[in-house]
Formats: structure tokens, sequence, C-alpha cells
């Protein structure tokens, strides 16, 4: 069992290129940027806010305040970088808005009783996600994650789904690198113990149970 | 290593960043300690789902609808000068 392989986003170099020309005045290399970044903004955006309209709208408010501070972008980190924390600064704020009852902040203190020690230890069965139709698997995954904490979904977002260095996350999020590594292993671990009632491997050995249906989403998860 | 320990070496062992006494002893850990591998190997698992999921793709009709409304705005934002949005 070996580590797990990040994606990688696009050369820095170019980044640079393109950013310096962009500050420069050059609206074609900003419109290259949200082309090479669009995709991740979206994704980072709807994972926080659990809402495709709220995504779309954070798409285009992060971009529009990267173009106007674009004189104040230091090029000390990655623009990638820089553009993650701005948009997630502006999910949070959807997030807020939406749910003005629940407090939205990464800073919140997230409980530190044991609720991420593994307690269900059942393996899985072989290609557990091959059990469900693609439509099923992506309800599941989507209903997974939405039950886990803003604060730690968004750790495990930009890790694991889009390959940030653990201090890139620190970075991005303003959280210490330590803070980073305790919620992305509690994400990780909470994320594991929900996808095992849908994975695990069944006594019967026929793998797809039909007692386990993607609408049933197990209590706690799904909080919308 | 006991199993305390292995969970708290988990996400650095996953990512690749362990050192190699703490890797050895933790790999040692999951050769007899069936419950850990199965943490382990899940937790992977997990990870990996997630990554290849697709999940929350952006339709390339929105994409271009949301590029070209995105321009328009910064050029607006060009023509008024330099403000906070």
């Amino acid at each position: 069992m070996g580590a797990i392989q990040n994606k990688v986003v696009g050369p820095v170099s170019e980044e640079l290129t393109l950013v310096q020309a962009a500050k420069r005045g050059d609206d074609s290399a900003f419109e290259e940027l949200v082309r090479r970044y669009d995709r991740n903004v979206f994704r980072i955006a709807q994972h926080i806010t659990q809402n495709r309209e709220d995504a779309e709208d954070v798409v285009q408010e992060a971009f529009l305040k990267a173009y106007s501070n674009l004189a104040q972008f230091q090029e000390q980190s990655k623009f990638y970088t820089w553009l993650v924390r701005i948009a997630v600064n502006e999910a949070l704020m959807k997030l807020r808005r939406r749910k003005p009852e629940r407090t939205v902040s990464l800073d919140e203190e997230i409980k530190t009783e044991d609720d991420s020690l593994p307690r269900e230890i059942a393996d899985w069965s072989p290609n557990p996600e091959q059990q469900y139709t693609q439509a099923e698997l992506r309800e599941i995954l989507s209903k997974t994650i939405q039950g886990l904490p803003p604060g730690f979904r968004t750790v495990f977002v930009l890790r694991d789904v889009e390959g940030l260095s653990t201090e890139e996350t620190a970075a991005a999020l303003e959280l210490s690198v330590p803070a980073v590594k305790s919620r992305l292993l509690r994400a990780r671990l909470q994320l594991r113990e929900r996808l095992g009632r849908y994975f695990q491997r069944r006594e019967n050995g026929n793998g797809k149970s039909g007692e386990v249906k993607t609408g049933d989403a197990p209590s706690g998860d799904g909080n919308q | 290593m006991k199993c305390s320990e292995f969970l708290t070496e988990l996400t650095s062992y996953l990512d690749g960043v362990l050192d190699e006494k703490t890797k050895a002893d933790l790999e040692n850990h999951l050769s007899w300690c069936h419950n850990c591998y199965v943490v382990c190997d899940t937790t992977k698992k997990t990870i990996e789902i997630y990554r290849d999921s697709q999940l929350y793709e952006l339709p390339e009709d929105l994409r271009s609808r949301l590029r070209s409304a995105i321009m328009t705005k910064c050029q607006q934002q060009k023509k008024r000068g330099p403000q906070s949005v």
C-alpha cells in the first residue's frame, strides 16, 4: 500500500507569465487564467456551498475580485493559491448568508471528541464504486461530504480533490500547517466511516445490497 | 507501534511524507494488525474515489457562459477605473 498520487495543476512559470501580462492590462492573458482555473474554482465552490447557483456566483465573483486586485498580488505565492483563498472566502460568505443560524467559519472550534476514530472496521468490496451507476455514486459522494463541517470538507477538497500541498492549503485558508493536518485526518476518517455504509463487503458476497439506496442517507448526512 | 500511533501517522503515510524509520514501523504494524490495515486501505480508497469522481464538473456550455460574463464584468470594471469590488 503506497502513497496516493496528487493531481498537478499547470506549470507555475506559465502561470506567472500570464499573471504579469494580465497586470499590464492584457485581458486575453487574464481570460487564459480563467480558462485554466474555472473548473477548479467551481468544484471548490460547490463543495463548500453545496449549491450550484451559489457556486456559479462564486466563480464570477472570485475571478472579478482577482482581476480588480491583481496589482496587489505580490507573486510570492502561486496565483492559483491566491485565487483559491479568494474563492473560499466568497463561498463561505454565501454559506453564511444562506444559513445565518449556523456558525460558518474555518476557525470555528470543531468538537474534539473522538468523532473521527474508526468505529466500523469492516472491509469494503473490491472496486466498491463499481457497485453503483455513475449517477448513484455521485449522489452518494455528494451526500456523504455534505455531512462534514465546512472547515473539514474545505480542507479535504483542497488537499485531496484539488491536490494542493499541505502548505498551500494552509496558506489558502490562513490556517496553520498542524491545523490543516489535523482536519485532513479527521475529514478522511469521517468520510471513510460514512462511505463504509455503502461500500462494505456484503455477507452474501454479491456486492450491491438492495437495502442501501442512495436516497437513504444515513442520519447526519446531508444538511439541506 | 500501537494502533493509536498508527492513526496519528496515517495522513502522513498516505501523503508519502513519513521518514523511512516511521514508515517501516507503520508497515510492520499493518502486516499483523488487520483492523489498521483495513482502515488504511479504505481511507486510501475514500480519497481515490473522491479524487476520481468528477463530482461537480463544470459543463462546457455553462463554462463558456460564465467566462463570457466574467470578461464582460472585468471590462466594465476597467472602464470605471480601479475600485474595490
